[in-house]
């Protein structure tokens, strides 16, 4: 591959490539770039109809004002709680399955495959009605609850579907040894295959952390009275007024929702990218 | 026995809603039923009969199909674009696009369309300041208004398209294209020949991704139109549904919507397995 490239491309079409890469690295970065300086502008600056891509005297206004809120620490509490619960639930019951299906031959494998995919397509918002329903028969709207199980739900194929892909690079030898050594099937489950496929689970987990972390659909529409147990996105939504939004507060909210996604992205960026292409390849 | 959990959670909040979902659609279900005032009444197919004979109905699945078609087409053309720039540049820039990129996908799609209303916004944003544009509102027309989601869209879905067929394009043999090269192939008949054929694969799993995101797209249009743009200018199926349901309490036609969109991407879902099966994949 170096060679073709290397030796293909000629130097000031090199030099042109690298050059609308870095062009294009900063315009895609922009956006997240001018939402951190926004929230540390002063609120006269924000508001300023010539606006300029810097500030001279950075000010903490608008996250006292995000902080501040009613309740604010309560909302990202529930956030948090709600996602860690769904990653960990979820990759648990996924690992399980994703086990069973590579590892056992039964009667409706193919079949149960199948309908792993096609839950994927399956369009959560359609789904809202019949879940707010549910979640009223059981009494559960209102509680972080009806947002932890739906989640867990919507996650689950995809991570099962991707999490396949680790099972099947174990090979089968080991657990052949594994039995020959008078390990249990509990024992190789847990203290063998599971720490081998733990890089795949935290590939996968970055899915269900992200989609759970970001819902608003379910906050909106499953809290109805009780705001205590409202998420992040709520808060953020606070900010957007009828007539005139708060746009150091929209930003310093923002800011403060998408710096837990991007600090996990990057932990599990090169996983994430192996997890991918094994997920690809299978 | 491993799989009871998964199929336990799954038939509870995956089979059963949607087994509601088709049941309301056939119901009479209003404001009136959810209290428990009226009696539900079996409809058959009037909830599908009203919703086909409004022509709101149409023309926003119309517009769902354009507005998604859009949003695939650009996003593949700008990911795989990308993807073959990053295959012609040294570490640094690759990493400082690689960077950027990671930092758009890891954006939450509500952060993301906020910060991108502020970035278009006709008073302090700084684009209609940079292209001259005065107080020109991006929101109010309708095509503007499509327009700054689908760059939004774009800028949030591209790096999947480019990261994956990146990795694609790393894992061809060096032998396979030495070859080829060796035999006299020219650049434009190296990558027709040889790399598309195996990046076919590749190419159909983002494609089909785009497509089932893209046509679902809810949150972008959402928050950034403000639920559906000026007299529902900006509708697609999903807000649309959402709208029905439970702006104007009509949960059956908004479930009736809801199945609709499902047999659409059934029907994606279909095609995808058949061009698996094709190539030979074994499940």
């Amino acid at each position: 591959m170096t060679s073709f490239v290397r030796g293909a491309v000629r130097r000031p079409w090199r030099l042109a490539a690298e050059a609308s890469a870095l062009l294009i690295a900063v315009i895609v970065a922009f956006p997240l770039y001018w939402m951190v300086l926004s929230a540390f502008k002063p609120a006269g600056e924000i508001e300023s109809t010539e606006p300029r891509p810097w500030t001279l005297d950075p000010s903490l206004d608008s996250f006292r004002r995000v902080f501040g809120q009613q309740e604010f620490g309560r909302y990202f509490l529930n956030s948090v709680v709600v996602a860690v619960t769904v990653v960990v639930v979820s990759a648990l019951i996924a690992f399980l399955a994703a086990t069973a299906v590579t590892r056992f031959r039964f009667r409706f494998r193919t079949t149960l495959l199948i309908m792993f995919l096609i839950a994927q397509m399956v369009p959560v918002e359609a789904l809202t009605i019949p879940l707010f329903f549910l979640m009223r028969d059981f009494g559960q709207l209102n509680t972080l609850g009806s947002l932890i199980l739906p989640h867990i739900a919507f996650s689950l194929p995809f991570a099962i579907w991707m999490l396949r892909g680790f099972v099947k690079a174990v090979p089968e030898a080991l657990e052949e040894a594994a039995y020959i050594d008078g390990a249990s099937r509990t024992r190789f489950l847990w203290q063998i295959l599971f720490p081998l496929v733990f890089p795949g689970l935290v590939a996968t987990s970055v899915f269900s952390f992200i989609s759970t972390w970001n819902d608003f659909l379910f906050a909106k529409s499953f809290i109805i009275s009780d705001t205590s147990q409202s998420t992040l996105p709520m808060a953020l939504l606070v900010f957007f007024k009828p007539d005139e939004n708060d746009w150091g507060g929209i930003m310093a909210a923002s800011t403060v929702m998408t710096i837990p996604v991007l600090v996990f992205f990057v932990l599990v960026q090169r996983r994430l990218v192996s997890g991918l292409g094994g997920a690809v390849k299978d | 026995m491993y799989l009871a959990p998964a199929l336990v959670v799954l038939a509870g909040l995956l089979v059963y809603p949607v087994y509601q979902l088709g049941l309301i659609s056939f119901l009479e279900y209003t404001q009136a039923q959810v209290s428990g005032g009226e009696p539900t009444t079996f409809q058959g197919f009037g909830n599908y009969a009203t919703l086909f004979a409004d022509g709101q109905f149409w023309q926003v699945l119309l517009t769902t199909v354009l507005f998604a078609a859009a949003c695939v087409v650009s996003t593949l053309a700008v990911g795989c674009a990308l993807a073959v720039l990053l295959t012609r540049v040294r570490a640094v820039p690759r990493l400082a696009l690689m960077l950027a990129a990671l930092g758009a996908w890891a954006t939450p799609a509500i952060t993301g369309s906020t910060v991108w209303m502020f970035l278009f916004d006709p008073d302090f944003g700084p684009v209609n300041k940079v292209f001259g544009l005065g107080d020109f509102s991006w929101t109010y027309g309708r095509y503007s208004a499509f327009a700054l989601v689908l760059l939004e869209v774009v800028w949030c879905s591209f790096p999947f398209v480019m990261v994956t067929v990146y990795a694609g394009i790393k894992a061809v043999p060096a032998e396979v294209l030495e070859a080829a090269a060796l035999d006299g192939a020219s650049q434009w008949r190296m990558w027709r020949s040889v790399l598309a054929p195996m990046l076919r694969p590749i190419l159909t799993v983002v494609t089909v991704q785009s497509v089932i995101w893209d046509f679902k797209v809810f949150t972008q249009i959402y928050v950034m139109t403000g639920g559906g743009g000026i007299a529902g200018q900006n509708l697609v199926l999903n807000v649309y549904a959402y709208q029905k349901a439970f702006a104007s309490s009509q949960y059956s036609l908004g479930s009736a919507i809801g199945v609709v969109m499902l047999l659409i991407l059934l029907a994606v879902t279909l095609v995808y397995l058949r061009l698996l099966r094709r190539q030979g994949e074994e499940l």
